[in-house]
């Protein structure tokens, strides 16, 4: 018996939620007694797993699973659970994991539970934290099947280097069919997608236009930030739906959210209420934002932050 | 092509989230309820089939009674009929399950949910769904066309989207963008005298058992205050950030 953990990579290239997702493994591992088993899928650098905790990897490469198919991919993770006898399953809380989670947990007869936050509390009756109300409150939430199925959510355990080694093993599953398939797929290369970045600068209807968001797009490029928008502005067609963040829009939880011109409408400081540290820039002291912020600074955006750019710019030069 | 719009009947996005009896259940109390938000552009999208290119339009609700009033509202915007499973939705799983005995039951092409509940977040009717009744799946979905039993459809990926092609009985995960948020309606007088003649079909549930339990809530620790630099400082800013929250 192991803890399986389902390692995501993109381009060959393991996420770092997958190692997050490791690092998570291996403690439930350490408090069962027992060990981790991680599947990988079509990446090259499953060497590094050990070092978050894997012991053993199943290492699966095949051109049929490629690109990312939900029904495939499910019944790939469902056999190497059945192989390594697992009854804690884990998977990060990507778009792809979250597509796939839901139709293992059926294969596998699973009790599923997303968006967990921390190390079960309590392994009989198996009870996680996970995140509900859209961030505004946690659920202690127990599974009482045989197998279990915990989807993590992004950057809330954090990663933990082990320093142990893990046998790789050619794992060869059989591959189902599946009635989904993809016809073209459009990503901006290079770009930091919200899911995966630890940092976002985020602009709101203070910003007066889309023709101003050069300003959230300098920012965002010196801090390796991705950018994101509030849901006025993706109403208004300034920005495409896939930036707005918010209840209605995509959470978010990362280490810094910068939120520029943004007044902090509930649903909106509900949806990025997990991130750990919040700045808020506004012209209005009286703007909600500043009671849900760690750090504020009372200005005009169209002044504040060039300067705050620049600044940042020579001390991350300095600090390089 | 017979389409089933499945309804969740949740606390409007403004609402306060307190809890009751030592935490352990959601406080209903001064609540307004809607249609989950992700559900709404699904119904709305529906009715666009429904109008453009001929389809029936069904809604269900797995719930107790205190959820028709979200379900007549689903009418009014234009449904003919609904359904609700007349029993407390315990778990993804669980409420799956029933529809899963719907959607068998009522021989529908496609079954349009929303990618997630805005209460429990869970994100998994859906995909349970699909998999129970042996349809193609898609979720995140923010475009759906559907030629006779083939389908497009588009869905958000983590930094883009992807556009894929699959075929009826279809279980599709809606969200913003299968129709825009200009496109919902509100129901008109009309609309709302003709949903009270429309059927509301009360069905016993199969009495599926859920697989997870929510035994307790918590709030996150109140925050401390807000930590304000002049906007002449940025100096300190960028001190603060670097030493004392260590995020850069």
């Amino acid at each position: 018996m192991s803890v399986l953990v389902y390692t995501e990579s993109e381009n060959g290239k393991l996420k770092k939620a997958a190692l997050e997702c490791v690092s998570y493994a291996k403690a439930i591992a350490n408090d069962m007694g027992t060990s981790v088993t991680a599947i990988a899928i079509n990446a090259n650098d499953v060497d590094t797993l050990g070092n978050y905790g894997a012991d053993k990897v199943l290492n699966v490469k095949d051109d049929a699973l490629n690109p990312f198919n939900a029904k495939k991919y499910a019944g790939v993770i469902e056999q190497a659970a059945k192989k390594a006898d697992s009854k804690v399953v884990v998977v990060s809380s990507s778009a792809d994991s979250k597509y796939l989670a839901p139709l293992l947990a059926v294969g596998l007869e699973a009790g599923y539970v997303s968006n967990v936050v921390e190390k079960p509390s309590s392994l009989s009756p198996f009870t996680v934290k996970r995140t509900a109300f859209t961030n505004k409150a946690f659920a202690n939430t127990e599974i009482s099947t045989d197998v279990k199925l915990v989807g993590l959510s992004n950057n809330s355990f954090g990663l933990v280097e082990s320093g142990g080694s893990a046998s790789i093993e050619d794992f060869s599953p059989s591959i189902s069919e599946s009635g989904v398939t993809v016809e073209s797929v459009d990503k901006a290369a290079g770009k930091v997608t919200i899911a995966d970045a630890e940092v976002v600068v985020s602009g709101g209807r203070g910003l007066k236009g889309p023709e101003n968001w050069g300003l959230v797009e300098d920012l965002a490029e010196v801090l390796g930030a991705a950018t994101a928008c509030s849901k006025p502005v993706s109403d208004l067609g300034w920005r495409s739906h896939s930036e707005h963040v918010g209840q209605t829009g995509k959470p978010v939880a990362t280490n810094l959210y910068i939120a520029i011109g943004i007044s902090g409408a509930i649903q909106h400081l509900a949806g990025i209420s997990a991130s750990k540290v919040k700045v808020v820039i506004n012209t209005d002291p009286e703007a909600p934002f500043f009671k849900a912020a760690d750090y504020g600074i009372v200005g005009d955006a169209f002044e504040v932050v060039p300067v705050l750019t620049e600044k940042l710019k020579a001390f991350k030069a300095q600090n390089a | 092509m017979k389409i089933l719009v499945c309804i969740s009947h949740v606390p409007d996005t403004t609402s306060k989230i307190n809890f009751t009896d030592g935490d352990t259940k959601f406080d209903t109390n001064g609540v307004q309820y809607v249609i989950n938000p992700n559900d709404e552009f699904g119904l709305t999208r529906a009715m666009w089939f429904k109008e453009k290119q001929g389809a029936s339009v069904d809604v269900v609700n797995v719930g107790g009674p205190e959820t028709e009033p979200t379900l007549r509202k689903a009418l009014a915007i234009g449904a003919d009929s609904a359904i609700r499973v007349n029993t407390e939705a315990k778990d993804g799983f669980a409420v799956a399950k029933e529809l899963a005995k719907v959607v068998t039951d009522g021989g529908y092409d496609l079954v349009i949910a929303g990618r997630e509940s805005i209460d429990y977040n869970g994100g998994m009717v859906p995909g349970m769904l699909s998999e129970l009744v042996g349809a193609n799946f898609v979720t995140n979905c923010i475009s759906l066309e559907v030629d006779g039993t083939n389908a497009k459809a588009v869905r958000e990926i983590d930094g883009g989207k992807e556009t894929v092609n699959t075929s009826l009985p279809l279980v599709i995960g809606g969200q913003k963008g299968l129709v825009e948020e200009s496109d919902l309606r509100i129901p008109n007088m009309r609309g709302i005298m003709m949903a009270r003649k429309k059927p509301l079909n009360v069905v016993e549930p199969i009495g599926a058992n859920a697989e997870t339990a929510a035994n307790s809530f918590e709030k996150p620790a109140p925050k401390g205050a807000v930590k304000l630099v002049d906007a002449d400082n940025i100096d300190e800013l960028i001190n603060l950030l670097h030493n004392e929250a260590k995020v850069i």
